[in-house]
């Protein structure tokens, strides 16, 4: 029963619909317009839920299959699809937002049944982005993406939005152009815009190269990956809360999403080739990007930083893969970086997001991001310190949180890997200790800073909603991650065993164990055979 | 010449549009001031027949008139039929407009109808000859409505240069089509790609060279393009509104038919100079419309790298290529019709749109409008889901399909640096406060007709099939 309906369809086309009756209500009926925006939240968010529950765990292939043709004359095809990977996503997105919506209640005056619906829209086409499987289906709802955020971050944004808002813009649309210029290249190759189809395409070192550096351009714009990370700081100290929720706890999975959608099972060879690449980046987001955020004096862009530094870890997980299976015994280990990636990526959707919100509760108070501006809140807040305290915990990776799990899956797929890679990676657990507990300890206690941050009202109802609901999540996979980590593992296995096999022409044998073999006749190839653990 | 009474039909579209011209000319000797409105009135009327008259003629397999001069065809249909669209939506975007500055006479409907008969002449030519006299009209017509704002010192000044540019760029054509001749000695299409298929084709490649410089020229690609900003910015704002749009159909017209039609066979020699062509278009027109602060000298240079645009389809060398340049330039004009449209709807009475500035907090004076120009802004920069990365996407795969990536890689290189100035319009539209909140008076019709502009903006990006298709159709294999 569960399969006869089109969910994904419905998933993606009700908050956009209902985005555009928000708009249609005006801006005459607030409560009405508030009221429809959260049903239309809720009800997306429900109908997300039988892609969890109709989910069949133990199958690789595309579930919930939607295909209708679309341009049939281009070949191009409304083809949607859920796997274990994109799955939990979906569900973040329609999570995640109706807390958006909420957290805009009161906060949001100006123009606000568009500011609603553009987060309702924005949240369908996000979706979409998750669930296409027909590659310009999934540039076209990756590119119209921007449209809102670009409005949202102009129109609500700080003072400075201006400039940050078309920074964003200008980065992503930058990235993305040369990902459409390989898509429309691996059609001609595949004769097919079907993303399956191209994971199947035979392709040579040097297409897969430039494929590769194509979709790294516009994925590590979107992670955002050092040195291209720049633009995060800017936008998430400009949007307004609920743009920064979003764009933290979702559009940068976007990024990592297309890693393990497009580059790996697209171009493996090029992958296990340049895997010190991303490898390297990651490994400068996680030291370098931590270091950045302990001198932060503004707590968005310190969450921002953190934000950088933490899907540096995804990303290391993700391309850990090749360098274990260089190593001897490597079985699982591969696995576990992938899926200990994407446990990174959800969980910094819950953290992030709730540190954003917890920056939002403070900034409607007292109109300032300001570390130094506060001090002592606990005082006055004691309900918010008390969640402020256990977001910054998760986000420094305490056991029992959700930032535990992922961060611990990659460090021990990194020592199978390299024990450098690990010590390395390790020293996030001091740093993201370092930055957020610095920053609480200023915000929260010491002093009472002002006569203003004295009298400062504790969390309201709704505020006190928004950040239960996300520390119950955060702290569920901290305590209980099975139930996640089997929904994606046949993907990632599957996955695996995909980027095993290499796609050069004449070399269709499994690499793992062959893996030297088939690629000692590179010339210019790092020794595959040497470095590993002590 | 003998020809038979049924070749009339096929100019059916052509003839309505001269009967009304001719019409609107005698009729407004006899109206007094309060009833000038009729020309108005007459001209939309003569429009909406000649569009009928399209689609009755039209359809089916290609047949010629008047010995082989004229010819009507897949491509034709479509083509004229969005220059009339196109046409419609710019007069009933000016009419308020013209008539506050009492520009609202017969001689504006003339001469457009006029310029608008000589386009619909160029897309059915089927020879040099009817092509020229075809552009020519169009041409001596766009001169003329340049300067329409006759107490306008920068509006004589860009009539002027136009026009000396024009005639060079004429001279040019003519030059080459004498070659031609000489090289082939016929001045039909079929004649001259007869000829070049024979072995010594100097004098053909000769004449191509001059033909396409003065393909160039019409189009305003670079380095032809020094006439396009100052004609944009000293012309009035309705009467660059229809030049932006329709005559860029028109353009593409004389460029399938003359490009594949006559000289198909030297498609490897106007291939390369086209790709010189398209790469400087898009360099420079991206590139200096960033430097702009006058809103219709921007959009000038945002032509001249739509211009580059459409020429990578005709590189492509392919039925999808073409087809794909004939998308863009249909989709092209429809965008610039909108975007020059909301310029002229929101210059007042006493207020033009000139600058950038001018633009500021209009999401916040009048959101529909706002709106409809943001989507036009977003179209033009190609982001989906609208029509303008519809347009993109089928003249880079196209291009890709040919080989030739590292093309389709500098044309999304520098659509990266158009995308700011696109951006720069959204931002003074949503992001700014408005200087004065007087409300922005338009007529009915006009908020009508830029609501089905901006709305076909958006559904033909999610549902180009259709038209895609007749631009296929347009190019038999």
């Amino acid at each position: 029963m569960l399969l006869q309906l089109s969910w994904l369809s419905l998933v993606i086309w009700l908050p956009i619909i209902g985005g555009v009756a928000v708009i249609a209500s005006g801006e005459d009926d607030l409560e009405l317009t508030k009221r429809i925006a959260l049903l239309v939240a809720v009800l997306t968010f429900a109908v997300s839920l039988p892609l969890w529950f109709g989910f069949d765990r133990a199958q690789t292939e595309m579930q919930f299959v939607e295909f209708a043709p679309w341009i049939p004359i281009l070949d191009i095809h409304y083809h949607l699809g859920i796997d274990g990977l994109s799955m939990p996503l979906i569900l973040l997105t329609t999570f995640v937002t109706i807390f958006v919506i909420i957290a805009a209640w009161e906060v949001i005056t100006y123009r606000p049944s568009q500011y609603l619906a553009a987060f309702l829209i924005m949240e369908g086409i996000m979706v979409g982005v998750f669930s296409s499987l027909d590659a310009i289906l999934f540039y076209f709802f990756w590119e119209a993406m921007l449209i809102p955020m670009f409005i949202i971050i102009g129109i609500w944004g700080g003072a400075n939005r201006v400039y940050a808002t078309i920074k964003f813009f200008l980065y992503t649309f930058f990235g993305s152009v040369f990902m459409l210029v390989a898509l429309i290249y691996l059609y001609f190759q595949a004769d097919s815009f079907g993303i399956l189809d191209f994971h199947r395409l035979p392709l040579g070192l040097t297409a897969q190269t430039l494929i590769f550096i194509a979709f790294l351009l516009a994925f590590a714009v979107k992670v955002p990956m050092w040195p291209v990370h720049t633009w995060l700081p800017d936008a998430h100290v400009e949007a307004p809360t609920g743009g920064s929720v979003i764009l933290a706890a979702i559009m940068l999975k976007i990024g990592g999403y297309g890693f393990l959608r497009f580059s790996l099972p697209i171009t493996p060879d090029a992958s296990a080739q340049l895997d010190w690449l991303i490898i390297a980046l990651s490994l400068i987001a996680i030291v370098y990007i931590g270091f950045v955020a302990l001198v932060q004096q503004d707590m968005k862009k310190l969450i921002a930083y953190s934000s950088i530094a933490h899907m540096g870890f995804a990303t290391l997980g993700f391309f850990l893969v090749f360098a274990i299976m260089r190593q001897p015994a490597a079985e699982g280990g591969a696995i576990l970086g992938i899926s200990g990636g994407m446990v990174q990526m959800i969980s910094h959707g819950f953290i992030s997001g709730a540190l954003f919100l917890c920056v939002g509760v403070l900034y409607d108070r007292m109109h300032s991001r300001e570390i130094s501006a506060y001090g002592g809140v606990i005082h006055s807040m004691p309900w918010f310190g008390a969640f402020l305290m256990f977001f910054a915990m998760a986000n420094a990776g305490l056991p029992g949180t959700s930032g535990f799990v992922g961060e611990f899956m990659v460090i021990l797929a990194a020592f199978r890997a390299d024990f450098w890679y690990a010590v390395l990676a390790g020293t996030t657990l001091v740093l993201a200790a370092a930055f957020t507990l610095w920053m609480v300890k200023r915000v929260l206690f010491g002093e009472v800073r002002t006569e203003a941050v004295a009298h400062l009202p504790d969390l309201n109802r709704r505020e006190l909603i928004n950040l239960g609901a996300m520390a119950a999540m955060v702290l569920a996979i901290g305590l209980w991650p099975k139930p996640l980590v089997d929904v994606m593992e046949p993907t990632i296995t599957s996955l695996v065993a995909q980027v095993q096999v290499s796609k050069l022409p004449g070399a269709r044998t499994e690499l793992g164990a062959g893996l030297g073999k088939v690629l000692a006749g590179e010339p210019g190839l790092p020794s595959l055979t040497s470095s590993g653990l002590p | 010449m003998a020809f038979a009474a049924t070749d009339f039909f096929l100019l059916l579209p052509e003839i309505l549009i001269l009967v009304t011209a001719c019409s609107v000319l005698v009729m407004d000797l006899f109206l007094t001031a309060d009833r000038r409105y009729l020309n108005h009135r007459v001209t939309l009327g003569g429009l909406l027949l000649a569009l009928l008259a399209v689609g009755l003629v039209g359809g089916g397999e290609a047949a010629t008139a008047f010995s082989g001069a004229f010819v009507r065809d897949a491509m034709s249909d479509l083509l004229k039929g969005a220059i009339l669209v196109v046409s419609l939506l710019s007069f009933i975007y000016s009419e308020t407009y013209m008539r506050d500055r009492s520009m609202a006479v017969g001689e504006y409907h003339v001469l457009v109808l006029f310029a608008v008969l000589g386009m619909l002449v160029m897309v059915s030519a089927n020879g040099f000859l009817s092509l020229y006299l075809g552009l020519e009209l169009l041409a001596l017509c766009l001169y003329a409505l340049v300067a329409f704002d006759r107490d306008s010192r920068i509006g004589a000044e860009a009539a002027m240069k136009y026009f000396v540019l024009g005639a060079l760029g004429s001279g040019m054509l003519l030059y080459g089509i004498s070659m031609l001749y000489g090289a082939s000695g016929s001045l039909e299409f079929s004649g001259v790609a007869a000829a070049g298929s024979t072995e010594d084709n100097t004098v053909l490649l000769f004449g191509m060279v001059f033909v396409l410089i003065g393909i160039a020229f019409k189009f305003g690609a670079v380095p032809f393009h020094m006439w396009l900003p100052d004609v944009y910015q000293g012309a009035p704002t309705p009467i660059v509104l229809f030049l932006a749009s329709a005559p860029k159909v028109a353009a593409f017209a004389m460029a399938a038919r003359v490009l594949i039609d006559a000289l198909g066979g030297l498609q490897g020699a106007w291939g390369d100079i086209l790709i010189i062509l398209a790469v400087l278009s898009l360099g420079l027109g991206n590139i200096v419309a960033v430097a702009q602060t006058n809103i219709k000298r921007m959009l000038a240079y945002s032509t001249i790298s739509h211009v580059g645009f459409i020429f990578l389809g005709l590189i492509a060398g392919t039925q999808q290529g073409y087809a794909a340049a004939m998308f863009y330039a249909v989709v092209y004009a429809l965008m610039a019709a909108g975007a020059f449209g909301v310029l002229v709807l929101v210059s007042q009475q006493g207020f033009e749109v000139e600058e950038l500035t001018d633009l500021r907090g209009l999401a916040d004076r009048d959101p529909w409008l706002g709106a409809m120009m943001a989507l036009l802004m977003f179209s033009m920069a190609g982001v989906p889901p609208l029509v303008g990365f519809m347009a993109k996407l089928l003249v880079l795969q196209a291009v890709v399909a040919e080989g030739l990536v590292w093309l389709a890689v500098v044309a999304v290189a520098f659509s990266i640096v158009g995308a700011f100035y696109y951006l720069r319009v959204v931002k003074l539209l949503y992001f700014d406060q408005p200087e004065s909140d007087r409300p922005i008076l338009t007529s009915s019709s006009a908020r009508v007709a830029i609501s089905i502009n901006g709305i076909a903006v958006l559904m033909l990006g999610i549902f180009p099939t259709a038209l895609f298709t007749l631009c296929r159709a347009a190019f038999p294999l």
